[in-house]
């Protein structure tokens, strides 16, 4: 394309598209990101939808968005506040507008802001006319009226064709910031193969809007985003479901298996059913079970014969799968307990993440029922968990908790494709020897007792959910066997502390402020941290991906900082942990708002325990805005 | 990647066929109450089981809670006694695991019908091969006898001290509306006919579904007498046997008629009635609807059905399971792991 308008180079952006739930912001969001990653960004994404499927249309409730940040440098966050809002209609502006940096660019749809769509949205007055907006800078787009135009000659109906409105959206997003058209065009031509019409009105509009940008006289500059310079290697774009996914594929392939998984549709986690539904040809075996409880059963079931099983679920399931993890724990078969956490109690906030189960997945079970809880940091690192959850559970004959979220789950990042050649495979060994075989008895080394599968001759036994004898493995009410046992079990998985890296250090390793997190905050604590350094403050992080047991060198890490500040998004579960384990006087900062932590609200949150240095504060506020204003003026 | 299959898949000529009854029987003490319908059942199981051709290594037993469910510590075979209710779901992993096991899931009428109903329902309309072994006493004998799902109406027991005011459950109408392929009744003192029913249930590819009337000696003695006490067996209770007439009584001189959409018991050579009028039974009709009126019997308008209700073929859960596998793996060839990681759109950073 001719490229004549002015272009300036940023080192990062944030976008939010926002519309109703049948908009399309979704997709509209995903390709944005899919271009961008392909355009060698470092990418991190968002997405904030509604729990129903189509909320009245215009409603406030029904509004859906997708936040990307997208960056010539390493980003570990989908950014704090968009630099560019894209509204499709009012209730889209209103719901998001309070997030959006102060002089930032408002894109609006102008077509939708009818008198009808302003009362739905709950707008006294037009806020396109009574300046309410004079803080941004904002553009007026006919995109309804013009994705019209675009596709009149395609023969299908209005109806058809203004759906396509979000795609006009995306071509004018896509000339504003310098990206290429063709990764969409190549994946609406896949798309809409069998409905070429469709696929061509798409098409009409992306190109429709990109053109708009080029030869509209509104638009005075657009702006450039060079590509990151990320580790050399081939990369894709990854959520941290399909993360979940491949990890849990590759893990079965490393141990020589077919996978098993058990699961009840939920949200956020059935998006991991479907993609391992859709991979037969591995040999996998999916089991939509009826339900939540059967799931677990069906993956208790497999592992006793001697199968790769894990369930997968969200907060809501786990609850229902408790009873049956204490059997895994009490027959100590070797099953993963997948947990994509979401807003909590009861059905919460289905769409929306939280961390709210750690506490339960740790102690959510009756009697002593120590259970390796595991969370991945990053949508990427969903991989290396999935994969880590295996090689736990069957190396110490244990059922392994991973607790992934929802911002991890449809969060997206570029992920440096493993070589599969340099994964270390996973060892599996069925007992086979008849002579000296005791369901209960241990290896010295891990504790784990054999895995003695049906089929195999001789080594007919029995396993339930009363207590074992010690090896031999019949029932026993014998009071200190049963104290045995208890211990046993306890240290079993207490000994993986051996087995996993200790806990690293961002930052120095000893100072006045440890910032300490667990699985999805590493991002806005690691940007946190790198702020607060630069501000000249003594604060480092330290990040869990291992919860039960923690790494070993845990509380000498604690106990080299002044203060320890536990970020998460429950009412410091975490830190009950902490304080509870290593007497170290943790302090809290929480979150349950279903959204992730913006890295301002640690930074913030971190400053207020340094009150001799309020000046900080300020100097914080003032860094975030420079970062911001080369795009604002 | 190296061995895929599970150890013993292969194995399954090398086991020593000529088994016995023995080798069915665990180490294990039995500690069910004395005289307990319970020990009949299992002498008969471990008396069958030899005959099944099944090696003993590839028989597993799954249980739920309650009484019944201390079963498979008693038979000599891969066992797992789980949870309440759980146990047709855990089957159904080992046997979609495993296919080349026979899985037999004991549960009761409080396990199987209360807390687990939902489970064996499941998995009977999947068709996941397992044998289903329902001991049904109708009362909570391990947790000493509150009424169940199968107690009758007016029950008086610890929990309902002034009657039960549910209304019971036919495990047989159950089993057929959730469409088992396969669903019989025995009687715990009829070892004859014990033996009969669950080794054609244990030959049967697919669910099996087998209600057994057991008596508990302690909490519900007697709970059967009206159907199969010796002095009214003859009048309550009817064999059904494939391609005869359904007839019972002294000397077979009743029998069951269909009369319009509902059955009626006729006597042969009153009001001109002759043993073609009689229903001839059919375990293998397509529809399930003759299946379901004969559940309904029931003392003291009917006599009691005993024996193969219904049998047809289908295929199983586990079959179809790995059908999709092998066709996938046919067309797209065995999944290659490191090509699907690479999927999608990649970039090179240099």
């Amino acid at each position: 394309m001719m490229d004549i308008k002015k272009r300036q180079n940023l080192q990062d952006v944030v976008i939010r598209f926002a519309g109703d739930s049948g908009d399309g912001m979704q997709l509209t969001g995903t390709q944005f990101t899919k271009t961008s990653a392909v355009l060698g960004n470092d990418i991190s994404t968002l997405p904030d939808y509604p729990a129903e499927i189509r909320a009245p249309a215009g409603s406030l409730a029904g509004v859906s968005g997708y936040q990307i940040h997208f960056s010539s440098h390493e980003i570990y966050t989908p950014g704090d506040a968009p630099n560019v809002l894209v509204a499709m209609n009012p209730a889209a502006l209103k719901t998001n507008l309070g997030d959006i940096d102060k002089g930032g660019i408002v894109v609006v749809n102008s077509d939708a802001f009818t008198d009808e769509n302003l009362k739905l949205a709950g707008y006294p007055s037009h806020p396109l006319k009574d300046g309410s907006l004079s803080s941004y800078r904002v553009y007026e787009v006919p995109i309804t009226m013009m994705t019209n135009k675009a596709g009149e000659d395609t023969g299908l109906s209005k109806k058809e064709i203004e759906r396509c409105k979000n795609f006009f959206a995306l071509g004018l997003v896509y000339w504003m910031f310098d990206r290429p058209i063709d990764v969409t065009i190549k994946w609406i031509e896949e798309k809409f193969a069998k409905r070429p019409q469709m696929g061509e009105a798409n098409k009409k509009a992306l190109l429709a809007g990109y053109h708009y940008g080029e030869t509209a006289e509104i638009f005075d500059v657009h702006y450039h985003v060079d590509r990151a310079r990320l580790s050399p290697g081939k990369y894709r774009h990854i959520t941290g479901n399909e993360a979940t996914a491949l990890g849990l594929v590759t893990a079965a392939e490393l141990a020589g298996k077919h996978l098993f998984y058990a699961s009840y549709p939920i949200t956020p986690a059935s998006d991991i059913l479907h993609e391992l539904a859709k991979l037969k040809s591995f040999g996998i075996k999916c089991f939509q079970a009826e339900d939540e409880i059967a799931a677990m059963g069906a993956a208790i079931g497999a592992a006793f014969a001697g199968g790769l099983a894990v369930t997968g679920t969200s907060g809501p399931g786990l609850c229902l799968k408790s009873e049956a993890i204490n059997l895994a724990v009490m027959t100590e078969l070797p099953v993963v307990i997948l947990d994509v956490q979401r807003g909590g109690p009861s059905t919460g906030l289905p769409t929306k993440t939280e961390q709210g189960d750690l506490l339960q997945a740790l102690f959510g079970r009756n009697g002593e029922s120590p259970v390796p809880v595991i969370a991945p940091a990053t949508p990427g690192d969903c991989f290396n968990m999935a994969y880590e959850a295996f090689r736990l559970a069957v190396k110490y004959m244990t059922p392994v908790i991973l607790l992934s979220d929802g911002y991890l789950a449809n969060g997206a990042e570029p992920w440096l494709i493993p070589d599969l050649s340099k994964l270390k495979a996973i060892q599996v060994n069925y007992w086979t020897q008849k002579e000296g075989f005791f369901p209960y008895l241990r290896d010295k080394g891990t504790l784990a007792r054999p895995w003695a599968i049906p089929g195999t001759p001789g080594l007919e036994h029995r396993i339930g959910g009363l207590e074992k004898a010690e090896v031999k493995g019949n029932v026993s009410y014998d009071p200190l066997n049963h104290e045995r046992m208890v211990h046993l079990r306890a240290e079993k998985v207490a000994r993986i502390a051996e087995d996993i890296p200790d806990l690293t250090v961002h930052g120095h390793s000893s100072g006045e402020l440890l910032i300490v997190g667990w699985g999805e905050t590493f991002g806005a604590i690691t940007v946190a941290v790198d702020q607060l350094r630069a501000m000249g403050y003594s604060v480092s992080s330290a990040h869990f991906r291992y919860l039960n047991p923690f790494p070993k060198n845990t509380g000498d890490v604690l106990k080299r900082f002044d203060k320890v500040l536990v970020a998460e998004l429950n009412l410091g579960q975490l830190a009950l942990l902490l304080r509870g384990r290593y007497l170290v006087d943790c302090q809290s900062l929480t979150k349950v708002q279903g959204k992730p932590f913006a890295i301002q609200e640690i930074v913030n949150g971190a400053l207020k325990l340094f009150p001799q240095k309020m000046k900080g504060a300020e100097e914080g506020k003032i860094w975030r805005i420079e970062q911001t204003q080369v795009l604002n003026n | 990647m190296e061995n895929r299959t599970n150890p013993g898949s292969e194995q399954l000529v090398s086991s020593p066929m000529a088994l016995t009854r023995k080798d069915f029987v665990s180490d294990q003490e039995v500690r069910w109450c004395p005289g307990c319908g319970d020990y009949s059942i299992l002498a008969v199981a471990q008396k069958t089981l030899p005959s099944l051709g099944v090696p003993k290594e590839k028989s597993v037993f799954i249980s739920g809670i309650g009484c019944s469910s201390r079963f498979p510590y008693y038979v000599n075979t891969y066992g797992f006694h789980t949870i309440h209710g759980r146990a047709p779901a855990i089957a159904t992993g080992v046997k979609a695991q495993n296919p080349d096991l026979q899985v037999w899931v004991i549960t009761g009428d409080g396990d199987g019908l209360s807390i687990g109903g939902n489970h064996l329902i499941h998995a009977l309309r999947r068709n996941v091969d397992l044998k289903i072994i329902l001991f049904n006493n109708r009362i909570y004998g391990l947790t000493k006898g509150q009424y169940s799902p199968t107690s009758e109406r007016g029950k008086i027991t610890k929990s309902t001290p002034a009657g039960s005011i549910d209304y019971p459950i036919s495990p047989i109408s159950l089993a057929i509306g959730a469409e088992a392929t396969f669903v019989a009744r025995a009687i715990d003192t009829n070892p004859a006919m014990m033996t009969e029913v669950l080794t054609v249930a244990a030959k049967h590819k697919g669910s099996a579904f087998v209600e057994i009337y057991q008596n508990c000696i302690i909490f519900n003695d007697d709970a059967f007498k009206d159907v199969y006490d010796k002095s009214v067996r003859i009048e309550h209770s009817v064999m059904l046997k494939n391609g005869q007439p359904i007839r019972f009584g002294m000397d077979g001189k009743k029998g069951i008629r269909m009369n319009g959409i509902q059955l009626e018991v006729v006597e042969i050579g009153k009001d001109g009635i002759t043993e073609n009028d009689l229903i001839v039974h059919n375990d293998s009709l397509p529809d399930s609807a003759y299946a379901y009126l004969l559940s309904r019997m029931n003392v003291p308008e009917f006599p009691v059905p005993f024996g193969v209700f219904r049998r047809i073929e289908r295929p199983t859960y586990e079959e179809m399971m790995e059908t999709q596998l092998r066709d996938s793996i046919s067309k797209k060839g065995e999944g290659e792991l490191q090509k699907l990681l690479n999927e999608g759109d990649t970039w090179m950073v240099e």
